[in-house]
């Protein structure tokens, strides 16, 4: 059977037994380098592709069709046309922390990638507290976000920051609680922990309710937190012009763009090892062939189309609601998504404590 | 004269949202204080494109004045060429031919349907809706197909000439209208299914922007705005012109004055005017098209007004003839412009982002405030 675990195992036995160690680090850091890079470049890629494609499915066109078949160069192209695109800095901005704010949203990014497992056996920091890290870090990039707003030096950029940051900070906490109701399931914080508690059966599909109403306040979080529509108040193209990125342009605009399409899959991946079992393939109690059959498609195919799949709901989203004004999201939160999680997350407790879960 | 302040005062924000801006449809400019997120004023600054078509009518004749009207509400261009139309024709004393008559409103009732169906695809961008846009446009493209295949034109149509139509319709007119209306009742429930039910929409629309009925009154408004609180002012069922009277639909009044109400009202003229088109188009008369007019026009000398109720509210043209070939002065009464004088009242106090749906749901089209 197809494995990578196998594949990266015999490079890390090649590796030890040519070079010295110091050089096995060296060459293996630059191959999670190569491969972090590489896979960025490829999320943005295809994942505006599929925003573009889905949005014109909804609106009854057909989207990008002319570069490459059916299109999928069109963001290859788009990409190269901003690359030579000159980065403006305005003349008001403060010019070192304009130019520093796409950087940090870009790391935050980038470093959230760390303990995700991508597949059996693949994943480029095991951590035994990667849950945490991941919200953690994630918090950073709103200071990306505030700073950018702030030093762009224009009125509409400093009213989405602060929008941004107003929403980031309160989404957080319900995100955090759910989060938790798993923890507190599994007593481990490890990612793979997490993803190896769910073998028999994934959060999702074990019938817990309180773990439903989790899954549900952790994706209406994370449609937030990484400022997509109906939550898209930051950007809100109708009434700030862009937002905290209006001002950027060339590829300071392209990497917000390209973190933001990061931070939705990254969102979807923690929410597919949380609850959808990470690289897990999908079981059905005793039917032995069905579940054998399963097992025969490769763990990284299943991570990244459950995955997807979810991405995809998060996109129907944007291209069918409305978006929501300042004071009715921080409502949502404060006065039914807080409340809700936290009974929930109690209910999860007594479940634990009392054993009810299996 | 815009001044380089940031904040006021009180450190009030200052916003010059727009002339250039992707909430005002145009080059409408409005110059927003801001306490946080909240507007404390709202002046719009007009002139940005200012076209002095009143001036510009003076030195046209009676048949030239009439296209130009075409250029100020672009999305009512054949009820602004009407109402000039019957103003000429009133001080002619033209009788128009039957067939010419069902033809005009016909067409009306077509504008009037096609604005609001551009309406409620920008209304939707403006609250941050991007689906409803396209979904709008494919039934309105048929209108203006529609226009294109008898008129000429799919935007500023030109159509209507003291004494009836400039051209008959074209043969496939019927059909093609038939047709429009059996795609617009098989759409329109997906319509209210994609925003009219959404709880987003309700609740971004309901309690915001409310007119009261003596404020609509007090500021002049006109058309679904006045309706929605309450006033009774379609000029087709006050002063019917053409064949109104024996048409059967209803003015459609709400009470609440806020979005949720001008959003129904509109929704639902959709359907009298459809309704009106349904009782017309089976039956137009045959006949001339166009009265039998002497070359070159020529109004008594006196005073001449006449009303139409255009897409966004009452219409009005009053021309001043010395007896000449020119008028010796045209002024126009817009809706649009009444109606975004209301815009302040209502917005003080609300959020920027209800700023944006008020304006959508006021149907604000910049030429026609801005002649």
């Amino acid at each position: 059977m197809f494995s990578l675990e196998k594949i990266l195992n015999a490079a890390n036995e090649w590796l030890n037994n040519t070079f010295s160690p110091t050089m096995v680090i060296g060459v293996q850091f630059a191959a999670v380098v190569l491969f972090a890079i590489t896979l960025f470049a490829l999320l943005g890629l295809s994942l505006v592709l599929m925003e573009r494609k889905v949005a014109a499915y909804m609106q009854l066109r057909l989207g990008p069709n002319r570069v490459g078949p059916k299109g999928m160069f069109q963001t290859v192209a788009d990409t190269v046309k901003l690359v030579f695109k000159e980065s403006l800095t305005p003349d008001n901005a403060d010019k070192f922390l304009f130019n520093l704010a796409p950087f940090i949203v870009m790391i935050a990014a980038m470093l959230i990638l760390a303990p995700i497992a991508f597949a059996k056996g693949i994943q480029i920091w095991d951590i035994n507290i990667g849950v945490l890290y991941i919200t953690s870090v994630s918090s950073i990039a709103v200071i990306g976000v505030l700073m950018a707003g702030w030093a762009s030096g224009n009125k509409y950029s400093l009213l989405g920051a602060m929008r941004s940051g107003a929403q980031i900070v309160s989404y957080e906490l319900s995100a955090g609680l759910s989060i938790i109701s798993i923890v507190i399931l599994t007593g481990s914080l490890s990612v793979q922990d997490i993803i190896n508690s769910q073998q028999n059966g994934w959060w999702i599909f074990k019938g817990h309710i309180p773990i439903i109403i989790s899954f549900v306040i952790f994706f209406i979080a994370i449609t937030a937190e990484t400022n997509r529509a109906p939550f898209d108040l930051a950007e809100a193209e109708s009434e700030l012009t862009a937002g905290f990125h209006t001002e950027y342009s060339g590829m300071k605009f392209a990497l917000f763009f390209l973190a933001e399409y990061i931070n939705i899959f990254i969102g979807c991946a923690l929410a597919v090892t949380l609850f959808f079992g990470g690289w897990m393939p999908f079981h059905i109690g005793t039917w032995s062939t069905f579940n054998h059959i399963m097992d025969y498609i490769p763990s990284s195919i299943w991570f990244f189309g459950k995955t997807i799949f979810l991405i995809f709901g998060m996109m129907w989203f944007r291209w069918t609601f409305p978006r929501l004004r300042i004071d009715q999201l921080l409502n949502l939160e404060w006065k039914y998504l807080l409340p809700i999680s936290m009974v929930n997350l109690l209910l999860v407790t007594l479940m634990a404590i009392l054993g009810w879960h299996f | 004269m815009i001044e380089e302040i940031g904040t006021t005062e009180q450190g009030e924000l200052i916003i010059n949202m727009g002339p250039q801006h992707p909430a005002t449809h145009g080059v409408l400019h409005l110059r927003v204080t801001l306490n946080g997120e909240t507007i404390v004023k709202v002046e719009p600054h007009l002139g940005y494109i200012h076209r002095s078509i009143e001036k510009m009518c003076e030195s046209l004749n009676y048949r030239q004045f009439i296209y130009s009207t075409s250029r100020m509400d672009y999305l009512s261009a054949h009820i602004n060429n009407h109402a000039c139309a019957m103003c000429v024709e009133k001080g002619l004393q033209i009788e128009i031919p039957p067939r010419a008559q069902y033809i005009r409103i016909i067409m009306d009732e077509l504008t009037r349907v096609a604005s609001h169906l551009l309406w409620w695809g920008a209304l939707g961008m403006d609250i941050g809706a991007f689906t409803p846009f396209f979904h709008a446009f494919r039934e309105r493209e048929m209108i203006t197909d529609i226009m294109e295949e008898s008129c000429g034109a799919r935007l500023t149509m030109n159509y209507m000439v003291p004494g009836g139509v400039m051209v008959d319709v074209h043969a496939n007119f019927q059909k093609r209208v038939i047709d429009f209306i059996a795609q617009y009742k098989s759409k329109i429930q997906e319509y209210h299914e994609l925003v009219t039910g959404n709880t987003i929409f309700i609740n971004r629309m309901k309690g915001v922007g409310v007119l009261s009925k003596e404020d609509a009154i007090s500021y002049g408004c006109s058309g679904p705005v006045a309706r929605a609180s309450g006033l009774s002012c379609d000029v087709r069922k006050i002063f019917p012109y053409e064949i109104y009277q024996e048409l059967k639909f209803d003015e459609i009044l709400e009470t609440a004055g806020d979005s949720l109400a001008r959003y129904h009202v509109r929704m639902k003229e959709m359907d009298q005017s459809i309704k009106i088109i349904e009782q017309l188009i089976h039956n137009i008369p045959e006949g001339d098209f166009q009265a039998k007019t002497k070359a070159v026009l020529k109004l008594p000398k006196g005073e001449f007004y006449s009303r139409a109720e255009t897409a966004r509210g009452e219409f009005g043209v009053y021309i001043v003839s010395e007896g000449g070939m020119t008028p010796y002065r045209i002024k126009f009464r817009s809706p649009g412009f009444s109606n975004l004088s209301a815009l302040d009242h209502m917005a003080r106090g609300s959020k920027i982002g209800d700023l944006i749906a008020m304006m959508g749901t006021l149907d604000l089209v910049i030429p026609d405030i801005d002649r």
